[in-house]
């Protein structure tokens, strides 16, 4: 039994420090590892499957938080023009960074996928910008930065 | 045993996709386990995962703390990419000064190109099988047909009779079978003896393998080539053992080897190390891969468009690849997937084995100090043989350098650089020279010269009217007094750390730079483009001069990259320092020396666009009062437009 128990905690260590390994050359060991951890894929996947992990967290991200701004015409109109600008930035995050970012890991071209996951925190921090000092979604826009900086760090690792 | 809870650092860690610290997202919480042998195992398993984080947080700190200075106030900028891309931290940096910026179309529609090759609409990267043929120049480029994004990329296809103005043409090769279902990459061109040509070419498969496929026209009797034929038994190659599926990409044209065969060069890398792989063949179909390699070079990572071509050491014209001989050097180039930078290296080539040598290894392909084409946006060039004119031609591919959701509002992203000729040095014999084709100069329209001496700190407008389409061709001269003074006085600092990117930008001024043009300016300066030379004095009292580009108060906008670009560029004995610049719009080309240094840079300003947009020549040096000369061209658009349908 014991030797069942060392060879378990082996096999289940050396499952864990791939995303451990990976997640301390990013700039965010705890949400790097967090995010992975969270996603059953991550404890079997290789460095581009931990890249692509990542990104659909940012697609998950993007889409609340582009709920979250269609919410915010009704309780805050005031904020139109801030709130379309913001819409169209999130918009190219699901549309245009996603599709370009997974489409180039999957296909062993990462600089592109490096391109559209730096996008999505640009993007991101446009919109939050937009507010001047007054928005309401500045946790999602941090959530986004973060993400998006974490994500870049593993891209970069397939460079 | 305590609670595994306890010891379940995951679970009671804040879900970062939660804006709640008290939610628990499920997911994140292991399934406790329900027998007691799985308890014991798990639990000893987390003290080991604990223990892990425990030692690894400390080392994360400090990156954790540097990413608690952004603020809701923050400015968006880009750690550029090509400058930073080995930090992996993007960071932002805040004034709050500056307004969030919403791209109107009249901005956007202005920074489209009016001579620069770019396809109608979407995205455009790489330059592919360049050539000339039954009186046409050919282009072909890597295309996304869907989006303004990369992506389901295609060959794009264009003419020209003088590789300036581009009839587009249909697509030329699809991804329609499995050995290139998920993207036609690029490839290059090879003129057989008997003067037809093949195409090889990289697909990405339907099980993203990258493999090499051969391909040649349908129709060699069309001039226009319209329709490419994938050979039969394509792939021609796979990843070798110990190469990558995903690492092997962007054949060569194939040059004959004293034996007869033809022989091509394929990049790749073996972890961090960038190489050329070379291979041998009789009919593109099979082929012999060499045990040795082209070349390599440590710490470069992936070597992408790896081009290979010799260069005269003597005269002016341009060689066909297969040339060799006791006159010629050769020129290895690559394209460094890591950093997003052209680097080339002059050296030796072996025929008898197909190895080659530089002949400077300090400054090798791809080491960050080493020879760029251009120190500005600039990457997966390409040369290939204009057997028309006997010339070797460099394409390079000039992408955006600002936020895709401007890129998928214009409908459009990238452009190609204008076709420059490449030849050696003969003066230095120690780089290459570029300069944009003849061709250009049938774009020039009226002129005007001028000839003025500008004092320290001076800014001086350049009426030529409209100023989004010119081509400038200038000549300075420091006024030799002042110079005498520089450089005799001990109380000048020698500037040896100085370089454009370290050097603060056009703003900061020295004893003997910066001057030169602000470009794509507005009437206030609030906006404009400087390019520059920066003379230093060197500890030996030996003058060194920098060109540079300036685009960091290009625009207002704050989603946009605006690094400072350029480098050292040799000024020899007697020379007086000569610049060109073609403006085009949303693009600025420099050329100093001749050629010797080149910036091509990217400017999307808000203000300084249609009407608004001007030129000023400026002086912000010092102490030295410059001599400037020069003629400033209107150009013409190329109305780059579709080859007439009925005609096809």
């Amino acid at each position: 039994m014991k030797m069942i128990v060392m060879v378990m905690m082996m096999m289940m260590m050396s499952e864990g420090s791939m995303i451990d390994q990976t997640c301390k050359q990013t700039p965010d060991f705890n949400l790097c590892v967090s995010l992975l951890n969270s996603d059953p894929r991550g404890s079997s996947a290789d460095i581009s499957g931990l890249a692509l992990i990542l990104i659909d967290k940012i697609k998950v991200l993007a889409t609340k938080t582009l709920n979250e701004i269609n919410g915010l015409y009704k309780k805050r109109p005031e904020l139109k023009q801030a709130l379309d600008q913001c819409s169209r930035r999130y918009k190219t995050i699901l549309n245009a960074d996603v599709p370009e970012a997974i489409e180039a890991i999957s296909k062993g071209v990462p600089k592109f996928g490096e391109d559209g996951v730096i996008d999505a925190g640009v993007e991101a921090s446009v919109c939050e910008e937009g507010f001047q000092g007054k928005s309401p979604l500045t946790s999602l826009t941090k959530s986004m930065q973060n993400i998006s900086s974490v994500t870049r760090a593993v891209v970069r690792m397939l460079l | 045993m305590a609670s595994t809870e306890a010891l379940l650092p995951v679970t009671s860690r804040q879900d970062p996709l939660s804006e709640s610290r008290s939610d628990q997202i499920p997911e994140t919480r292991r399934r406790r386990p329900i027998k007691v042998h799985l308890a014991v195992c798990s639990g000893l398993l987390l003290i080991a995962l604990y223990v892990t984080l425990i030692v690894t947080h400390d080392g994360s700190t400090a990156q954790n703390g540097a990413k608690d200075e952004t603020s809701t106030e923050s400015r968006a900028r880009l750690a550029g990419v090509s400058e930073k891309s080995n930090d992996g931290v993007w960071k932002l940096s805040g004034d709050g000064k500056t307004e969030a910026f919403p791209w109107n179309n009249t901005m956007l529609s202005w920074q489209r190109t009016a001579f620069h090759f770019q396809p109608e609409k979407n995205w455009m990267n790489d330059p592919n099988g360049p050539l000339f043929y039954k009186g046409w120049y050919h282009f072909f480029y890597q295309y996304n047909p869907n989006a303004a994004v990369w992506g389901d990329i295609v060959w794009g296809h264009a003419v020209s009779k003088d590789l300036i103005h581009w009839l587009y043409l249909p697509l030329a090769m699809v991804p329609d079978q499995w050995y290139d279902a998920n993207g036609v990459w690029t490839g290059s061109a090879t003129f057989l003896d008997d003067g037809s040509i093949v195409m090889l070419y990289t697909g990405s498969t339907d099980k993203f393998v990258q493999v090499q496929n051969l391909a040649y026209p349908e129709d060699p009797s069309d001039p226009l080539l319209l329709k490419w034929t994938k050979f039969s038994g394509n792939p021609v190659l796979v990843p070798p053992p110990g190469i990558g599926a995903k690492d092997f990409r962007d054949p060569t044209t194939a040059w004959k080897t004293s034996s007869g065969k033809w022989r091509i060069t394929i990049g790749s890398k073996i972890n961090r190390t960038g190489i050329s792989l070379v291979y041998d063949t009789t009919d593109f179909k099979t082929y012999e891969k060499h045990e040795t390699l082209l070349h390599q070079v440590p710490n470069t990572g992936m070597w992408e468009c790896v081009d290979f071509y010799p260069v005269s050491k003597t005269k002016i014209n341009g060689l066909d690849t297969s040339v060799k001989g006791p006159d010629v050097k050769h020129i290895v180039k690559a394209s460094m997937d890591d950093t997003r930078i052209d680097h080339y290296a002059i050296g030796t080539y072996d025929d008898s084995n197909g190895t080659w040598v530089p002949d400077n290894p300090s400054i090798d392909v791809g080491i960050s100090t080493g020879l760029r084409y251009d120190y500005g946006k600039f990457y997966a060039s390409k040369t290939f043989y204009d057997q028309n004119k006997k010339r070797r031609i460099l394409w390079g591919w000039i992408g955006e350098s600002d936020s895709e959701a401007a890129d998928v509002q214009k409908g459009w992203s990238s452009v190609q650089g204008i076709p420059r000729t490449v030849v050696l040095d003969t003066k230095t014999g120690k780089n290459l020279v570029q300069w944009p084709v003849e061709e250009i100069k049938s774009l020039r329209l009226s002129n005007k010269k001028f000839h003025m001496k500008v004092g320290p700190g001076t800014v001086v407008p350049i009426d030529v009217g409209s100023a989004a389409q010119l081509d400038i061709e200038a000549e300075f001269k420091i006024k030799k007094d002042d110079l005498e003074i520089i450089l005799g006085e001990d109380s000048v600092e020698a500037d040896e750390e100085f370089s454009c990117q370290n050097g603060g930008g056009s703003t900061v001024r020295g004893a003997l730079g910066p001057f030169g043009f602000s470009v794509l300016a507005d009437q206030s300066l609030s906006e404009h483009t400087p390019v520059y030379f920066y003379v230093t004095k060197g500890k030996d009292s030996k003058l060194k001069t920098f060109f540079c580009t300036d685009t960091s108060r290009s625009t207002m906008a704050n989603d946009v990259v605006k690094p400072v670009y350029g480098s050292f560029v040799p000024v020899l004995k007697e020379e007086k320092l000569t610049m060109r610049i073609l403006v085009d719009h949303s693009i600025v080309e420099g050329f100093a020396q001749g050629g010797r240094t080149c910036i091509t840079s990217r400017v999307y300003p808000t203000k300084a666009i249609y009407g608004a947009t001007k030129l000023f020549l400026f002086n912000n040096a010092i102490d030295a009062t410059v001599t400037a000369s020069f003629k400033v061209w209107q150009m013409n658009g190329a109305f780059i437009h579709p080859y007439p349908a009925d005609d096809l």
